[in-house]
């Protein structure tokens, strides 16, 4: 989230869309009826369905799945049309001012400039700010965005040419701009024409939405820059089912361009917020629970980053701005983030001389998420796998396949504290005796400790770190995941201490300096996090002094000579000298704007919303003095506020520096340059991989062109002609907990049992009522459960034909009381889901997929 | 709260005079339910099934998400759901209503039973039942005009909501109420509940288009201690069959006022009649000579 679950209560509008908030994020949905009941905010829900969040909204709208770019472009272009953009943040705050390069073209036809067809990337050399100052729209250079769709292709790459690293592609340190925002290369003209074919009507015919609700929802949305207002927010709120597509990041993205657009970035019940799905996944992600990242977003090293010089320097931005504006680059300080995370990986082993010991880092030479760790399982090249903290034959898609590549696996550990799918693989339905007899993988059960069994701590959704005590001690045998890893470390360590290996010094030299290296106590590992000085420090404005050995007060302490350790930068503030700032337990709140400075710690900086400096005019005055967050003091020469500002405390308003600071622009991206994204520098309304219809924008770019699909036996992709003609989406029940309150009596008896939402329309076309068994298949499986018959799904008119959608909860497995109580097992949801994923954050495309319903 | 709003004004199945009778009950207890902003989580049936020590339950799937067709026994409190199409074009609703008992003012219940002090109501306005003098007999289930009593087939005894009645008394909220977390659930006095309720009804009408939205509290029972704001008060049957107009059925009144007397005068009168036969006529003669016949016939 750019703001955070409590700030909600300070909207006056919200967009909720690929997310079910009521149902799944029932104790933070409070704040949006908080909202509605103080406020009189209004709520628009967009869902496949009539969820029961969308049974409080003001509107609902009911879309098709994997249609939101559409929706979402139809609101920009509804947004600049009727002239309800925030004027003065668009042309200061965000890059719509600036002049896009010659030869970007627009995906008029489904492709941008520079596509190369065989190798299914994009040159991204076009997707950049063109060079030098101030421009104006009738004295450009005369080049139209229509014009540049004549430059030519790039050429092809031979195919089997040696792969030589690509040219680095950079940002120009002065870029051309043009404040007036007419001059026809301008991120916001090319914005405007790129979404000028996003009508009510084409958009009606892609989502199914029609075109006079389409306008309704749009005109209340905007609503809150009707007249030039500037003091209405506006929120957006989403969680999973915006990210599970094959376009899913550019969905993200959209919301972000609105929110930039309309003003609403950095304000008190604004931003883009995502709802994360587990009560730590913030956590795990901040922590790299991801193959590309390193702790605190900093990018993984690769193969061409020979020495830590080379490494720094790819990662390192340098300002891209307008000449007169400033820019804080905040990510100019990469290097003192990442050599403080190496000393704190490898401590005195860590030096100056050896580059910091940066090349124990291991190097990502291609994609390692989490479809390709299974489909490198299947294809018999991965021989075991640890799983714990998750059920991992029940979240991936096209469980069939993963099942399959657990069978070829030499061994399996999973540390859970129920016996679940991912230990059992080998007992899914349709598995005979004989085949059982057949599995040769070993599978070790760990028991592990519950959530109330373990202290730490858990980062919420709102950033807040948050930390808790155990309960009770763990049962039995039952150990703690920490303990459990620590041991296993300590062995591995013992063998190459023993037996030496191919690069024994990275698991020899890492730091493990913990009170009790068996047990490690999760307190130690928190201040470790934090960080600490290794020598003594001083302030140079402040005279402040900080002892070695002492832990850091924030991420502004941070050295890139070896003098700070750091495991994770945005962390760093959480556990200081005064104690550990995440066990706060204070509840004032002097704003009444549901701040509350002193609760927990909330990264970075303990900043409640990020960007906040977009909540000023260009004075530094607050745009709505009754939520007033930061301002900029003129008597101090400072920036102050009820929050941390997110800016450059001393930087006066007349210096112009740009409130997205972790940007180099200083400036919200509209139009992200140089392929920070994969797919496009704007989103483009792609179909998902399967789909009812060809995209009416462009079919024969249907799909996004960079989306590649896997390529093993089990990988199979329908079409509608093959038969499978029902869009079929998955989704969260409020009264169950993923794959796990299965287990739990109380939840069980409130859905006792799997179940098929299905349109009354198409149950009286099949002739089945409620309750009655229905058999869904996908072209890689098929699932049977009791239809769920109702009003709350309509049938729709995609691209002039009727099309119907279904809904299928994920909860239910081969495990839990009433599956063993049946001794007949439930098939997992996604036997049904296509192993093809969003080409940036690699995510499964499980919303929207391809089916055919029959009775059972 | 406290427990002198543990008062009992009103007893079951005497006539009696109850103790504190007549008193100005300045403790009044409501629960408010926002079915507006209900979103139908169940974690107030959760709650409710924790709170109480009542167990699982076996339940099947009935093309609902709603857990069960009606409260039972040992499930008080049912959130009921209904797809319904708004009347004035609006579109549809996923109408949510916690269902449980209303502790009336005037319970069908209390009025319907014959065992002493089965039922009271104390002077909070919570309506109790003392399953250790209930005689199982189900009047109190036809006496209600909401369907909450149920019969417990172990026990042979009749239960429902207790309004968490010993969390009250110790100045806490019910259990329903602490779960609830959007806070469409809202505990405190009658005249502070209804003033919220109204509140509520009438930004519905101004800013949320519910023309119709108002507050559920029927009359035909005195008003009850747990009230809604629906989004449509001139249609409360759309919300999984809440009465228009709740009465206590008019048989219940009945046997329990004047076909009770009529009843005890019939009973009087019989007494009263076998009394005077008696004078009149005196002990019946057996006929003598019959018992001799049959040792006769036996020998």
């Amino acid at each position: 989230m750019t703001n955070g679950w409590v700030d909600i209560k300070n909207t006056d509008m919200m967009l909720i869309m690929g997310g079910n908030p009521a149902e799944n994020h029932p104790c933070g949905f409070k704040w949006a009826i908080e909202a509605k009941r103080n406020r009189n905010a209004k709520m628009i829900v967009v869902d496949p369905r009539f969820t029961r969040t969308a049974s409080t909204a003001d509107l609902f709208c009911q879309i098709r799945a994997g249609a939101d770019i559409a929706f979402l472009g139809g609101l920009i272009r509804y947004a600049i049309e009727n002239n309800r953009y925030a004027k003065e943040y668009l042309t200061n705050y965000t890059n719509a001012a600036l002049i896009v390069k010659e030869g970007f073209k627009l995906p008029e036809d489904g492709l941008f400039s520079g596509f190369d067809s065989v190798k299914q990337v994009y040159d991204k050399t076009t997707w950049n700010y063109q060079e030098g100052g101030a421009m104006s729209g009738t004295s450009g250079s005369g080049a139209t965005a229509s014009a540049a769709k004549s430059a030519p292709p790039p050429a092809p790459t031979k195919p089997g040419a040696p792969a030589a690293p690509p040219p680095p592609v950079l940002l120009p340190a002065n870029t051309a701009y043009d404040l007036t925002l007419q001059h026809p290369r301008t991120v916001f003209q090319l914005m405007k024409q790129q979404y000028s074919r996003y009508t009510p009507d084409v958009v009606s015919g892609i989502t199914g939405i029609p075109a006079d609700q389409l306008t309704k929802a749009y005109e209340l949305f905007t609503s809150v820059r009707k007249d030039g207002d500037t003091k209405k927010v506006a929120t957006i709120i989403y969680a999973v089912g915006w990210t599970q597509h094959t376009f899913g990041t550019q969905i993200i993205r959209t919301a972000a361009m609105i929110q930039l657009l309309l003003g609403n970035v950095g304000r008190a019940g604004g931003g883009v917020n995502a709802l994360r799905g587990h009560s730590n996944i913030q956590g795990a992600t901040d922590m790299a629970g991801i193959f590309d990242n390193l702790p605190g977003y900093l990018k993984m090293p690769n193969p061409n980053d020979t020495d830590l010089a080379a490494y720094l320097k790819r990662v390192t931005p340098t300002p891209s701005k307008p000449g007169v504006w400033d820019s804080f680059n905040y990510y100019s300080n990469t290097p003192k983030f990442v050599v403080s995370l190496l000393k704190a990986f490898y401590g005195d082993a860590a030096t100056k001389q050896n580059d910091f010991a940066y090349n124990y880092l291991p190097k990502t030479d291609r994609n390692y998420s989490w479809t390709q760790i299974w489909d490198q399982m299947y294809r018999g090249n991965v021989k075991g796998m640890f799983a714990f903290g998750m059920n991992g034959v029940m979240i991936g898609p096209d469980t069939q396949k993963n099942i399959d590549a657990l069978k070829k696996a030499d061994w399996l550990v999973v540390g859970e504290i129920y016996p679940d799918e991912t230990s059992e693989f080998w007992r899914a339905p349709g598995t005979t005796n004989d085949e059982m007899k057949q599995i040769k993988t070993t599978v070790y059960r760990l028991p592990c400790a519950g959530f109330a069994e373990k202290d730490g701590s858990m980062t919420n959704s709102a950033r807040w770190v948050q930390w808790k005590n155990a309960a009770v001690p763990p049962p039995g045998d039952c150990r703690l995941d920490q303990d459990i890893l620590a041991q296993i470390y300590a062995k591995v360590r013992a063998l190459y201490q023993k037996d030496g290996g191919k690069f024994p010094d990275p698991i020899l030299h890492s730091t493990w300096a913990y009170s009790d290296a068996q047990h490690p106590p999760l307190s130690e590992i928190a201040k470790e996090i934090n960080g600490k000085a290794l020598a003594d420090l001083q302030d140079p404005m402040t005279k402040q002094e900080i002892k070695a050995g002492q832990q850091l007060p924030g991420f502004a302490w941070l050295k890139d000579d070896g003098t700070t350790s750091c495991g994770n930068w945005i962390y760093s503030g959480s556990w200081t000298e005064a104690g550990p700032q995440l066990a706060r337990r204070g509840t004032e709140d002097p704003s009444g704007l549901g701040i509350y400075p002193n609760w927990a710690w909330s990264w970075p900086a303990n900043r409640r919303v990020l960007y906040n400096r977009a909540s000023c005019d260009l004075d530094g005055k607050p745009y709505d003095p009754s939520r007033k967050q930061v301002w900029w003091n003129e008597t101090a020469q400072k920036w102050v506020g009820n929050d941390v500002p997110d800016f450059k405390v001393d930087s006066h308003p007349k210096d112009h520096m740009g409130p997205f600071i972790m940007n180099p622009e200083g400036l919200g991206r509209l139009f992200v340059p140089i392929g920070a994204v994969t797919d496009g520098p704007f989103p483009e309304h792609y179909e998902p991989i399967e789909s009812p219809i060809k995209n009416p924008l462009h079919p024969d770019h249907s799909n996004n062109p960079v989306v590649k699909k896997l390529t093993t036996a089990a990988d199979k992709y329908a079409t509608p002609d093959q038969g499978f003609t029902v869009v079929c989406t998955t989704y969260r029940l409020t009264e169950q907990y993923h794959y796990w309150t299965k287990n739990n009596p109380m939840n069980v008896q409130l859905i006792p049992e799997p179940f098929i939402e299905i349109p009354v329309e198409l149950a009286d076309e099949m002739g089945i009522r409620g309750s009655e068994k229905i058999k869904v298949s996908s072209i890689r499986g098929s699932y049977i459960a009791k239809a769920f018959v109702t009003r709350r799904i309509k049938p729709m008119m995609i691209g002039g034909k009727k099309v119907y959608q279904i809904g299928i909860p994920i909860h239910q497995g081969f495990r839990g009381i009433k599956e063993d109580e049946d001794k007949n097992a439930r098939t997992p949801i996604n036997f049904l889901t296509p192993t093809v994923v969003d080409p940036n954050a690699f995510t499964p495309e499980s919303k929207g997929f391809l089916v055919k319903v029959e009775k059972a | 709260m406290s427990q002198a709003t543990l008062e009992i004004i009103r007893r079951s199945g005497t006539s009696g005079p109850a103790p504190g009778e007549g008193v100005r009950r300045e403790f009044e207890v409501c629960k408010l339910i926002d079915t507006t902003t209900c979103i139908g989580c169940k974690a107030c049936e959760v709650a409710c099934l924790e709170w109480n020590g009542l167990s699982f339950h076996e339940t099947v799937f009935d093309n609902s998400y709603q857990t069960m067709p009606e409260t039972s026994w040992n499930y008080w409190n049912l959130i009921k759901f209904n797809e319904h199409e708004r009347e004035d074009g609006g579109g549809l609703q996923l109408l949510m209503r916690k269902d449980q008992c209303m502790h009336c003012a005037e319970p069908g219940c209390l009025v319907a039973c014959p065992a002493e002090d089965a039922i009271v109501q104390y002077a909070n306005g919570i309506v109790d039942f003392q399953q250790d003098h209930c005689i199982g007999c189900g009047y109190c289930m036809s006496g209600c005009p909401f369907n909450i009593p149920k019969f417990g087939p172990t026990a042979k005894k009749v239960f429902k909501c207790t309004l968490c009645v010993d969390r009250v008394s110790q100045g806490l909220e019910p259990a329903c109420i602490k779960s609830c977390p959007t806070g469409c659930l809202h505990f405190g006095t009658k005249p502070e509940m209804t003033e919220l309720a109204q509140k509520r009804a009438t930004q519905l009408r101004d800013h949320s288009g519910f023309a119709n939205a108002g507050v559920y509290d029927p009359s035909g029972v005195n008003g009850t201690h747990v009230i809604y704001v629906l989004h449509d008060a001139t249609n409360p049957e759309a919300y999984g069959g809440l009465p228009r107009n709740p009465t206590i059925p008019w048989t219940v009144r009945a046997w329990k006022t004047p076909l009770k007397w009529l009843g005890n005068l019939a009973i009087v009168g019989g007494l009263v009649g076998v009394f005077v036969h008696y004078l009149r006529f005196g002990p019946k003669d057996e006929p003598k000579d019959e018992e001799p016949a049959k040792q006769e016939a036996k020998s």
